[in-house]
């Protein structure tokens, strides 16, 4: 296998982009990607996009092709292939684009990941979330996605103490970092008081602890580290990819108090990388719910089972903790298009490693890493990220 | 929903028709076609298991956000049940006041209107879960 680089990243802002089209989206953040790398689009191999549901939020499936043309590379007719995993789907582009460029099979790949959420009203929106859960067992009987996640924490607050003000912090830190990042859909700061005054979506989970229905594309372009130094000097490495499922359901798996997926990709990824926990700089986990950011950095190791809540208080996670998480503002306030999140997290992973991060810069950050999330948890994908 | 889609799942929804691995005894809701424990070796040996409808509350949520088939039916209560069986599924409880609700609470099915399609749609009924009696 080869050693597999990131000589460009690029996205739009994420918010409620109603001048901007699911086209347009796409267009913008591949365009970014391509201009930052430096590379011509005939050099494009292939293209891996992630998008979870473009076919009912727009009536638009058979995204390969739109993406093809809107880069102007249709008389190359090179091959491009949309895929799925919910809010993952953007983490699946990216571990399949570094499978084919690791293979040999292509040198310069456009990984991508768009969603356009808010043409449709908000109960269309609800239901359409509501096919990453298992339709026919759990959103049939009127449990939510965010109800899937309440149900986590209910659990882990049961068997760990975990209490609403240490769910309230995750998102008071995640809009403190989405401040200062440009392209966060909420860019003001809020209080632990805030998000417990703001109204209930499904008992523990406040409004406020809850990320937001977004517009936004990000893309990233993946080259061989040999062929990546004629483009850049400032090389980023993916480490390790890794990629894991569990059942669709929540109630069909082994715990509730953790991602059992999630375990699963951290560990393969910190194996094939040679590294654990503690030599990861910085993270952007899948901070959908606030629970979800105390589990993920429970499951990822930062901290011990059960601690998330409490390291998280105490600022373990901060921008200037032990370990930064989410610094861009996260899912909760940079926004959450579900299909581009996976690749809007390399993008700051990688703008961190590279020392662009601007007020939100992370001091000498080698390793990162990125914990993205499919449903409740059927799928997970870790990528581990390193300057060379 | 497709009509077609709800009949086919009569059975599961208002009888709480699991499937037990003959092989190795373990029950499962919603039926499955193969077991994870015993895998290839389960194949065609997965059976019909009626759940006796009974079991504890894991963890729970009050819905205050419904989607779209829910409207004007929230806050209603949702739960993780473990069945006396074993296996986990999700349900509404119903006939109580949510406050009573709590992780630990004996639960059993009850029969009931789950949701419909609209006003002149079919309604589709399932399996719904009250504290247990005494």
């Amino acid at each position: 296998m080869r050693d597999v680089a990131i000589i460009g990243i690029g996205m739009t802002e994420f918010g409620e982009l109603w001048e901007k089209s699911f086209r347009e989206l796409v267009a913008e953040a591949g365009v970014r990607a391509i201009m930052d790398a430096g590379i011509e689009g005939e050099e494009i191999d292939a293209m891996y996009i992630g998008g979870m549901s473009s076919g009912m939020f727009v009536g638009q499936e058979h995204v390969g092709p739109l993406a093809v043309e809107v880069a102007g590379l249709e008389d190359l007719h090179i091959p491009a292939t949309r895929v799925e995993g919910a809010c993952a789907s953007g983490g699946i582009a990216l571990h399949q684009g570094y499978i084919s460029v690791a293979s040999g099979m292509y040198d310069i790949v456009v990984v991508g990941g768009a969603e356009k959420m808010t043409d449709v009203a908000g109960g269309s929106a609800t239901n359409i979330l509501a096919s990453a859960s298992d339709r026919e067992w759990e959103a049939f009987f009127g449990a939510t996605f965010p109800g899937l996640y309440a149900l986590m924490a209910t659990y882990h607050m049961h068997k760990y103490g975990t209490t609403p003000e240490q769910l309230a912090s995750v998102a008071v830190k995640n809009h403190y970092n989405g401040s200062t990042n440009p392209k966060a859909q909420f860019k003001r700061k809020i209080t632990v008081e805030d998000v417990l005054k703001s109204p209930l979506v499904a008992d523990p989970l406040h409004l406020l602890d809850c990320s937001p229905v977004s517009d936004g594309a990000a893309a990233a372009i993946l080259a061989p580290v040999e062929v990546a130094k004629k483009y850049t000097d400032k090389l980023v490495r993916i480490k390790a990819s890794a990629m894991a499922c569990d059942t669709l359901s929540l109630h069909g798996r082994e715990r509730f108090d953790a991602l059992p997926a999630a375990i699963h990709a951290a560990k393969k990824a910190y194996e094939k990388a040679g590294v654990g926990p503690k030599d990861i700089d910085l993270a952007e986990v899948h901070d959908c719910f606030t629970i979800a950011e105390i589990i993920a950095i429970e499951d990822l190791g930062f901290v011990e089972r059960g601690r998330g809540g409490p390291a998280t208080e105490e600022g373990i996670t901060s921008l200037h903790g032990e370990i930064p998480v989410n610094t861009s503002g996260g899912l909760k306030s940079k926004g959450h298009p579900v299909g581009a999140t996976g690749i809007a997290q390399l993008n700051e992973i990688v703008l961190q490693l590279r020392g662009e991060a601007g007020e939100r810069q992370v001091k000498d950050a080698q390793i990162g890493l990125t914990h993205n999330v499919g449903g409740s948890g059927g799928t997970a994908v870790v990528n581990i990220m390193e300057v060379i | 929903m497709g009509v077609a889609r709800y009949w086919r799942e009569i059975p599961q929804r208002y009888n709480l028709i699991g499937t037990k691995c003959s092989v190795c005894g373990t029950i499962y809701f919603p039926p499955r076609a193969i077991c994870p424990n015993c895998r290839r070796k389960s194949a065609g040996k997965m059976e019909d298991y009626k759940l006796k409808g009974t079991g504890t509350v894991e963890s729970f949520t009050i819905i205050r956000v419904p989607p779209p088939e829910f409207e004007g039916k929230s806050p209603y209560a949702i739960a993780l049940i473990k069945m006396d069986e074993g296996c986990h599924l999700t349900g509404q409880i119903v006939d109580c006041n949510l406050e009573d609700i709590h992780i630990g609470m004996k639960v059993e099915a009850c029969f009931r209107r789950i949701q419909e399609d609209g006003k002149r749609g079919a309604i589709y009924y399932g399996y719904k879960f009250r504290k247990a009696k005494e």
